[in-house]
């Protein structure tokens, strides 16, 4: 039940974009085209829930029984930057379809903070769902919710992308071109998403 | 006198949420009254110019190929230095402003200023320059804080003058997202160049 709260609450209540703010430069960059959309949204997903296994240990089995959580801005950082490097050198070797489609977003990803702010989001955040006392998360709910909200992310990110297909096609104001009638596309997506707060 | 404009560049042929539109997260996460968009601005201002300053400095000896990990721990250094002050003399704001403290690391506007700017230039052209953006940036979140501030709970700077709940929606998500849109209109209709 806890897993399922979290997932819920991951994808629809807190939507990452709609209502957490991350990752806003890559999806304002990349969501002209559907096919670009699925392919940064899959690489997203890859590297958030990598990158949020890996800085959780870090941080339980090396900052905290240290006393360093204050490098945890700092070594979160170094870390994601490593493992994109990483996971570009792997993927590249053991499957180059899977490189080609997500490749060239790879590189962008160090910094996406939707990647730092789950990072960061899971080890100093309490979280209380369905009336539950508020705890810190495990390392089974961080991986729920970090896959949960990079499906967020790309859900978000796939409904934008064909909305701003329609809205290439259209006929509208010299003022309002590109980014401003994007940005008020996404603040009535964000007002439809805002009827899911209160299901969790 | 001469370089003046590198400050005064920042406000609006640079501005870094209108026309270079780098650092959205912030931008639309802390703005929700005058004074949270303030305080955010003022934080990135004190990253931008000491990380400015330090990648100024280092930048000539600093190999090509690692010089994006050594931006990125510079700026990471001044982040946690600027955490440390922030927990220390202002937590109540520490609080309110909370993830998007540690997150500048991975503003844009402050890599892409070291990347296109710091590294080409001397230490007092950096500095003014980071004085500069930091204070476009601080002037755009301000504005759209008010805005956001008038209309979602009738105040500015939190004194009252519409008395009422005001609009809740623009206080959330979705307000950031319509009143930046909306403001980016008017940008560029009145302000940018033809």
């Amino acid at each position: 039940m806890e897993y399922f709260l979290i997932f819920v609450s991951a994808i629809f209540v807190n939507n990452i974009l709609l209502a957490q703010f991350l990752g806003i430069c890559p999806f304002l960059g990349v969501s002209n085209k559907l096919s670009t959309a699925t392919g940064m949204s899959g690489a997203v997903c890859f590297v958030i829930t990598l990158a949020t296994v890996v800085t959780y240990l870090l941080n339980q089995y090396l900052l905290v029984p240290f006393g360093l959580e204050f490098l945890q801005t700092i070594s979160f950082i170094l870390v994601i930057a490593a493992l994109v490097q990483m996971v570009e050198i792997v993927l590249k070797k053991i499957s180059p379809s899977l490189y080609q489609a997500l490749g060239i977003f790879l590189p962008l990803i160090t910094t996406n903070c939707a990647v730092l702010g789950v990072a960061i989001t899971v080890v100093t955040k309490e979280f209380a769902l369905g009336g539950a006392a508020p705890h810190m998360l495990n390392l089974g709910e961080a991986v729920v919710y970090a896959v949960a909200t990079s499906l967020g992310y790309g859900l978000a990110m796939c409904l934008f992308a064909g909305l701003r297909e329609h809205l290439a096609a259209n006929d509208v104001p010299k003022a309002f071109k590109g980014l401003p009638i994007a940005l008020i596309t996404v603040g009535i997506m964000a007002l439809a998403f805002l009827g899911f707060s209160g299901i969790v | 006198m001469s370089k003046l404009h590198f400050v005064t560049d920042g406000f609006v042929k640079n501005n870094p949420t209108f026309v270079l539109v780098l650092g959205m997260c912030p931008t639309l996460a802390t703005t929700t009254s005058a004074m949270n968009g303030l305080e955010m601005g003022l934080a990135t201002m004190f990253v931008l110019i000491l990380s400015n300053i330090v990648i100024s400095l280092v930048a000539p000896m600093v190999p090509d190929k690692v010089r994006i990990p050594v931006y990125i721990t510079v700026i990471a250094t001044f982040v946690t230095v600027l955490q440390l002050l922030m927990q220390a003399f202002t937590p109540a704001v520490y609080e309110t402003l909370g993830l998007f403290i540690p997150l500048i690391v991975v503003n844009c506007i402050v890599l892409g200023r070291a990347e296109g700017f710091a590294n080409k230039h001397g230490v007092g052209e950096s500095a003014l320059d980071g004085l500069g953006v930091g204070l476009g940036f601080t002037a755009s979140l301000t504005v759209i804080g008010i805005v956001r501030e008038i209309l979602g709970s009738g105040a500015v700077f939190g004194w009252k003058f519409i008395s009422g709940d005001g609009i809740l929606a623009f206080v959330m998500a979705p307000g950031a997202f319509l009143v930046l849109g909306f403001l980016m209109v008017l940008f560029n209709k009145y302000l940018a160049k033809k």
